[in-house]
């Protein structure tokens, strides 16, 4: 029989716990259970974003292709597919792993554990953000992909680029124009208007090296070149096999507002989830979280959001970059 | 909390999460980009095959989720009505996404028709004399 003392001391304990209402319901902390399910309605969230990409690109006769759209790294000047994003994710991977490391040394009331834990995994977070700037930024500057416009793309028929010669020996007249103080060259359609959507180029990528000539098969990837000088896309012009003369055109739209929207909205939950880490990591080390005496409870519930960011991750790379 | 285990095997715990998620990203990268016929000349997964390898990919993706969830955020050690409270209404997402990418795939069948139906123009009705066929017909397309 435990002795009138110890029962009380028992019940004083317990009450820590405890909600308001006297209950512990699931046997968690109030605010444990809570961010369970702050998480919860978050899954659907992003499982909505993740099911109306499926959606989308399911109703699209074309798609662009991942392992052509994500093939840039940093410093290097080469054409890698899916390196650059598998290096992000095992960033996030290892800032997951120190959390819960963080974690562990928070249940073993280290303080000097909890800090140095929670700042390697800030710098995983900053990171993998600074990754996603520069992706980011590779698509919308060098390559042109914004809200409106997606120059990648799939080839839905087979066909041969065509030359200046070859254009021109079909009728087609060159054209030189200044846009924003560079020359464009294109052509046109005997007797057709100067407009946009009437201007055949020669198939260029960035490096400046033609394509003329080069024959593809259909289903086969391609980026419509953006021009750095004049600023314009050029849409290249191939001869089908019906003997058409075709632009290439553009790719479907809802791809750049899917993976800007969707990695975006990512990317805002590892900046909030790096911001909340910083504050907590800064309460750990002075000693606020130590004198409660419950564990460290505060870095476990932001570990569940951290970890939360990266299950997320997950499946972002499954649906952009693998599928 | 986490008193189910001791320190040093909390340790390698991580250390097992390390490795199982990492080999289980290298795996999935080599096998996308074989199946994408990067890696072996000529070999490309058409056909049966790609769907076999997406719902590979989907597998692989579907057990580092279990991982993370299970043992780096301890679902596997709360009480069950917590963790049932949590997985269950996920449960919901298998029929959102049966639905949406049936829908998506319909959507996709039709588009010449859709195409087809945008560009059609509809007469006025002959001034005076209201045609309602034609104006339900309108509303409807």
């Amino acid at each position: 029989m435990a002795s009138e003392a110890a029962v009380l001391e028992n019940r004083q304990e317990q009450d820590e716990h405890l909600w308001s209402g006297g209950k512990s319901p699931f046997k968690a902390s109030y605010g444990k259970l809570m961010m369970w399910y702050f998480l919860l309605t978050d899954a659907f969230t992003f499982a909505g974003f993740l099911i109306a990409y499926g959606a989308l690109r399911f109703s699209s006769v074309t798609w662009p292709v991942a392992d052509f759209v994500f093939e840039k790294v940093p410093f290097f000047d080469v054409e890698t597919p899916l390196v650059f994003v598998t290096f992000m994710t095992f960033v996030l991977i290892v800032s997951s792993v120190t959390m819960v490391r963080a974690v562990q040394e928070g249940q073993r009331e280290n303080r000097k554990g909890v800090v140095i834990w929670m700042l390697a995994t800030i710098l995983g977070g900053l990171t993998f953000l600074s990754c996603q700037a520069w992706e980011w930024t590779t698509l919308i500057k060098t390559e042109g992909v914004n809200l409106t416009t997606n120059p990648f793309s799939m080839h839905e028929e087979s066909g041969t680029y065509l030359s200046g010669e070859d254009l021109t020996g079909m009728g087609y007249t060159k054209v030189e124009k200044d846009f924003h103080g560079a020359t464009s060259t294109y052509f046109l359609r005997n007797g057709v208007a100067d407009m946009e959507e009437n201007r055949f180029f020669v198939k260029t990528d960035h490096h400046g090296i033609s394509h003329a000539g080069e024959s593809f098969e259909a289903g086969r990837p391609y980026l419509i070149t953006i021009s750095h000088d004049t600023h314009q896309y050029e849409h290249a012009a191939y001869k089908n096999g019906n003997g058409d003369v075709v632009r290439e055109p553009f790719g479907p739209k809802a791809f750049g507002d899917l993976f800007f929207f969707i990695t975006g909205f990512h990317g805002f939950h590892v900046f909030s989830g790096v911001c909340f880490l910083t504050i907590i990591m800064l309460n750990s080390a002075s000693g606020i979280y130590g004198a409660r005496k419950n564990g460290y409870e505060m870095v476990e519930k932001i570990g569940l959001y951290w970890h939360f960011v990266d299950l997320v991750w997950v499946f972002v790379f499954l649906v952009f970059y693998l599928l | 909390m986490a008193a189910h285990m001791s320190y040093e095997d909390q340790k390698k715990l991580v250390l097992k999460g390390l490795k199982i998620l990492g080999f289980i990203t290298i795996i999935e990268v080599l096998v996308a980009l074989t199946a994408k016929g990067h890696l072996i000349p000529g070999l490309e997964f058409t056909g049966p095959m790609h769907y076999i390898y997406m719902l590979a990919m989907a597998a692989f993706s579907l057990y580092k989720a279990y991982f993370i969830v299970f043992f780096f955020m301890h679902l596997a050690h709360e009480v069950r009505g917590l963790r049932w409270s949590v997985l269950l209404p996920t449960m919901l997402l298998i029929w959102a996404i049966i639905a949406f990418f049936n829908e998506g795939s319909a959507w996709g069948q039709r588009r010449e028709q859709i195409r087809k139906m945008d560009r059609e123009q509809v007469k006025a009705p002959a001034s005076g004399s209201l045609d309602y066929d034609k104006e339900t017909t309108m509303f409807f397309i």
